[in-house]
């Protein structure tokens, strides 16, 4: 569960924003956070994982106060968060594989448990039978789906998608779309930042609208409601 | 920290030295070209330290005592003497054994003297040595008002050059063993904090799956110490070969022979250590404070 209340964000060149955003979103949801550039969506996305500070208000997730925590307990937080991009922020050098089971290592899982769980989560997004290429022998699609395997791995309650398939053609975004819903339906939240008003409107979702860091409108099973 | 995490760091810092290779070899060059350089002064400023110990070792001052002195009296100027506590030691030196050292330093024109020994005419007297060469004329100047002392002597002048030229020499290369050890941590700090701009990402990924602050260090803290180390190694060879040469070299050239260098150990094993230890802390310092603006995510 994620929850803010009255959260201002307000950037050291005096850029407001957010203004005073209140949210509720249950356990087991699927969010569409939509709005023109420059509303205030990544800020909203950034302020669940703690890359931002918000200026003002409280915001909890999972049983961390987020807004309160210290430099030190932020890891821990962000362990029980998946995060997916527009630009997949794999890591060259590492194969498939590798890259998967690297979220793992860096949370010190047990090596046992490693490979079994990296090839069940690869299986999960279907690229288990390129585990061992590098990111650049992909596709951006299998791409990003090897960011959502890794996102994943952890087993988050939460996982949150910043614009995820802003760089993909309308099929592969599809692909993607179908794998964001699957982890849905398995009981893990999911907050999507997004732009691709084709896909809001047929896979229809509570929808949070966010214009000049203010939300306008919150609605389930809700609309784009821009034109592009 | 598991001891699983431990090898795995180990791991991951030298496997990064291998995917920056080229970033590696900078600034493994970087910490070589430094350290010999640094090593250089260091064993010139050791041996120029050594050599101007030896000549101020040398350094004496011979007190003359009054022909009129007789027994007790030797003995209350001693015992005068050794109060002052900057004297280190105190030899008497009779007069016949004063002209038999005399002798001995003429070599074969000694028969000139033949005969003397019933006429001595050199007194007796003490040879004193301070605890720091640097007192001799302090000290030479309160013994000399002593009462039987008829004259002091202490190569008054030349000492006083003696002393200035290696106390600014030893100013010197210190000096320039301070400047050189700054300019290689910046230097090596810029390089490695270039091989990890490159590696932002993936200390930005670390960070967003849930890696603690040491956990990312770790890695960069091995690769500091090991290109340290290593970039320590090649210079603590070339040193030791080339100080192994010029020392054979000065043994076979007659003219060079009053200057008498350092022996090959323990010098070369201090310099090798000092080396080493400066190579890792440079490195491990230049990676640690190079990774920390990277930890701010």
């Amino acid at each position: 569960m994620i929850e803010m209340f009255d959260v201002w964000k307000t950037y050291p060149n005096g850029t407001n924003a957010l203004k005073g955003i209140n949210i509720r979103i249950e356990k087991g949801e699927f969010v569409y956070v939509v709005g023109p550039s420059g509303a205030g969506k990544s800020t909203f996305i950034k302020l669940m994982y703690r890359e931002e500070k918000p200026t003002k208000g409280q915001i909890f997730l999972g049983g961390f106060n987020v807004s309160r925590i210290k430099e030190r307990q932020i890891p821990i937080v962000r362990r029980s968060i998946g995060v997916v991009f527009q630009d997949f922020k794999l890591l060259p050098t590492l194969t498939v594989y590798e890259n998967v089971a690297f979220a793992m290592e860096v949370i010190e899982a047990p090596p046992k448990l490693i490979k079994p769980r990296v090839m069940d989560v690869l299986g999960l997004v279907k690229l288990k039978h390129k585990a061992k290429m590098l990111p650049s022998e992909l596709s951006g699609g299998e791409q990003q789906r090897v960011a959502l395997a890794r996102a994943l791995v952890n087993n988050p309650g939460i996982v949150i998608a910043d614009e995820p398939t802003g760089n993909l053609d309308p099929e592969t975004s599809w692909e993607i779309m179908k794998l964001f819903e699957e982890i849905n339906q398995r009981g893990t939240t999911v907050v999507m930042a997004t732009h691709n008003r084709e896909i809001v409107n047929t896979m229809r979702k509570r929808v949070i609208a966010i214009e000049a860091g203010q939300i306008v409108r919150d609605e389930q099973r809700g609309e784009y409601g821009y034109e592009d | 920290m598991k001891i699983r995490t431990i090898g795995r760091h180990v791991r991951e810092g030298v496997k990064n030295l291998g995917r920056n290779g080229w970033m590696t070899f900078a600034s493994i060059s970087a910490v070589m070209i430094t350290l010999l350089i640094l090593g250089v002064f260091l064993l010139l400023a050791m041996n120029v330290n050594y050599v101007a110990q030896t000549i101020e070792k040398q350094v004496e001052i011979r007190v003359f005592l009054d022909v009129l002195a007789d027994k007790p009296a030797i003995d209350q100027v001693e015992s005068q003497i050794r109060a002052i506590p900057q004297v280190e030691s105190i030899k008497f030196v009779s007069k016949e054994e004063g002209l038999k050292q005399f002798k001995e330093s003429l070599g074969e024109k000694a028969y000139l003297f033949e005969g003397l020994e019933k006429e001595n005419p050199l007194p007796d007297s003490f040879v004193v040595r301070t605890k720091l060469p640097q007192d001799t004329a302090a000290v030479a100047k309160q013994i000399q008002r002593l009462q039987y002392v008829s004259g002091v002597n202490y190569g008054a002048g030349t000492v006083e050059k003696l002393f200035a030229i290696t106390s600014t020499v030893r100013n010197v290369g210190i000096v320039f063993i301070v400047g050189l050890a700054f300019t290689a941590m910046f230097l090596i700090a810029n390089t490695i904090k270039l091989t990890i701009v490159a590696r932002r990402r993936e200390i930005e990924i670390m960070k967003l799956v849930g890696a603690t602050n040491w956990f990312i260090r770790w890695p960069f803290f091995v690769e500091g110490l090991l290109m340290g180390v290593t970039g320590a190694l090649v210079p603590i060879i070339l040193l030791s070969v080339s100080y192994y040469y010029l020392l054979d070299a000065m043994k076979s050239n007659i003219t060079l022979t009053i200057f008498k260098l350092l022996p090959l150990f323990p010098l070369v094993y201090q310099v090798a250590l000092a080396l080493i230890v400066i190579g890792a802390f440079i490195g491990i310092w230049g990676s640690l404070v190079s990774v920390r603006r990277f930890l701010r995510v």
